[in-house]
């Protein structure tokens, strides 16, 4: 076994004749903040559900949390987090509750429960708002609460699946203040998301085009190695090299 | 607190939290009840019926008393000829015509036959057959007490029905209401509910997180089997308070063949729901695939004999059609498990393949 919280290996997915995912091979640190960018469709969020256990690959193996995905899957949701792209807590639910909820799911003990409700809450700045039903909070809030809940069972990596759609900069900006905050305590994470500026505060950046990772490294090196000033510019040679300049 | 109440104790939130909907299925099947129970009737009362009889007499008097008499028919008037009958039919002032034939009495006397028409308005043709009925019985008595007894060998038949002697309708459609209840709260209940989490992304993550899939729907489908349960004693109650439906067998066995097809119910909600990616396929999915069949091959309404061969063949497999036999066995008849363990049974085994079907496909989850 690895001490990478994530070790994949030619991970490939194909729906019919179509490789959604085509055998990529890439690793995670402990505390490690990755991202996965591309465009829709590119297979950024397959290769995710792969990981995670939603999908079963057609080949190839991949470790999470040091358990094989395909023989260990039961041990390996008990070590993840995971906040999908649909916003994923209960509406009819108030805060306290859906906390209360995965908590239980998660096995997590009800004394650590009302403790980590009254964290989250204070971290967030939602303590004014802890019975009120989900549905009544703002979206930016609602992302906040659903990445703090993803956490509650303190797991050792947590994926974010495209997790800041549709907000404004600055809460964007608040969001990714929560995840360096996390990765700063040893949890990694995956995160995929089609925002460029996202990608520059990751620690490492894959970009994914027709399901194979076409560039791969720090944003930096990324930019480095194909001589381009800004990634919006690696991007568009990498997924349109026609139009490129 | 364990997960698996803790997901039991969110479902009863949603449910709560949804008062429209909660009110609604505590309603529906009282409404139900009240409805069938009121409009839909199969026995016929105050049928507009003419009698034409050109020579009235003292005995085609005494017919006439018996049709006033009786609250079955109401005597619109009595004409000399039958002409100008259709225009009555067609304006529906009369439903029946009695045309009796001239000098009925002298007929009688000589012993010779006497040709009377009866016409009925078929356009019901359910009704139609019940007032075709009546009628026959009221003048075949009059004629047996009108003809005189020649010493000849008459035929004399006391028919009688057996355990719904006077053909209460609600004694038929109270139990067919039980299984309608029963499919519409724990079939498409548990579809929706299921679906509705698939459509909002709920299920994604309960289906990364630890908990099994087979406790996810174990912990969706427990309140709406207490609901079910709720629901069928307020039909009963219902039933017993206002039709005065009976209830001769045992109360246990009723309750606990409830419980058997609430679990049917369920499983087939539970396969719904699999198929179905979002609520408004699953609400179509058991308004379509469940409702009707439970409606009309179940012998709920139309009478199961009175379907072509090929379309009660397909009724084998509606389970509401075995339900509906034991709930009719226990409550009209009076009958125990000893008569009803093969119906029993027929449920029991398509629970068990339903909940196969079910659960091999949950362990697939979502890939």
């Amino acid at each position: 076994m690895t001490d990478h919280v994530i070790d994949a290996r030619g991970l490939t997915r194909r729906f019919g004749s179509f490789t959604a995912v085509d055998a990529i091979t890439f690793h995670v640190e402990p505390g490690e903040v990755f991202g996965f960018l591309g465009a829709n469709g590119a297979g950024k969020t397959t290769a995710m559900r792969m990981l995670i256990g939603l999908l079963v690959p057609t080949s190839g193996s991949a470790t999470v949390a040091g358990l094989d995905i395909a023989t260990q899957a039961e041990q390996v949701r008990r070590r993840i987090g995971y906040m999908s792209q649909r916003f994923s807590l209960y509406e009819d639910l108030t805060v306290r509750e859906n906390i209360t909820l995965y908590g239980g799911i998660y096995g997590v003990s009800d004394r650590d429960i009302v403790q980590r409700t009254g964290d989250i809450l204070s971290r967030i700045g939602l303590e004014h708002a802890g019975n009120e039903l989900v549905r009544e909070i703002p979206l930016g809030w609602k992302q906040q609460l659903a990445f703090c809940v993803a956490l509650l069972h303190r797991p050792g990596v947590v994926f974010l699946d495209e997790p800041t759609g549709g907000v404004d900069p600055i809460t964007r900006r608040r969001f990714w203040e929560l995840i360096y905050e996390t990765a700063s305590t040893g949890t990694s994470v995956l995160v995929t998301t089609h925002y460029l500026d996202e990608a520059e505060y990751c620690n490492r950046i894959s970009i994914m085009v027709n399901g194979a990772m076409a560039a791969m490294g720090t944003p930096a090196s990324v930019r480095g190695s194909l001589g381009a000033a800004t990634l919006d510019e690696v991007f568009l040679r990498l997924t349109r090299p026609a139009a490129a300049v | 607190m364990s997960s698996f109440l803790g997901f039991v104790r969110k479902e009863v939130l949603h449910l709560l939290r949804d008062r429209q909907t909660l009110a609604i299925l505590l309603l529906l099947p009282l409404v139900q009840v009240l409805i069938f129970g009121f409009a839909v009737r199969t026995d016929v009362r105050k049928i507009p019926i003419l009698m034409v009889d050109p020579t009235p007499d003292i005995t085609t008097l005494a017919l006439r008393d018996r049709i006033t008499a009786s609250d079955r028919f109401e005597l619109v008037g009595v004409s000399a000829s039958g002409r100008d009958l259709d225009p009555q039919f067609r304006a529906g002032s009369i439903r029946q015509a009695l045309v009796l034939p001239t000098d009925v009495e002298r007929r009688l006397g000589r012993g010779d036959s006497l040709p009377v028409q009866l016409l009925t308005d078929g356009s019901d043709p359910n009704t139609g057959g019940i007032m075709q009925g009546y009628t026959t019985a009221v003048v075949e008595r009059w004629y047996t007490d009108a003809s005189p007894s020649t010493g000849r060998l008459r035929i004399i038949m006391a028919s009688r029905l057996r355990y719904n002697p006077t053909l209460e309708s609600s004694h038929l459609f109270v139990p067919g209401l039980v299984a309608f209840v029963l499919t519409i709260m724990s079939a498409m209940m548990t579809a929706i509910s299921i679906t509705r989490e698939k459509e909002t992304g709920t299920m994604e993550m309960l289906l990364v997180s630890p908990i099994r899939p087979t406790a996810i729907v174990a912990g969706k489908v427990t309140p709406y089997i207490v609901l079910a349960f709720v629901s069928v004693v307020l039909v009963l109650i219902a039933a017993r308070l206002v039709f005065q439906v009976p209830l001769r067998g045992s109360l246990a066995l009723l309750l606990a063949e409830c419980g058997l097809y609430i679990i049917t119910a369920l499983a087939l909600g539970i396969v719904i729901s699999i198929k179905a990616p979002t609520q408004r396929t699953a609400m179509i999915f058991a308004l379509a695939g469940l409702m009707m069949p439970t409606m009309l091959l179940s012998g709920f309404i139309f009478p199961l004999d009175s379907l072509p061969e090929w379309l009660r063949a397909i009724s084998y497999a509606v389970p509401a059609r075995w339900f509906l036999l034991v709930v009719r066995g226990i409550m009209i008849k009076g009958a125990g498990l000893a008569t009803l363990w093969q119906e029993t049974l027929v449920l029991v085994g398509m629970t068990l393949v339903l909940l196969a079907v079910g659960s091999r496909k949950l362990a697939i989850r979502l890939g």
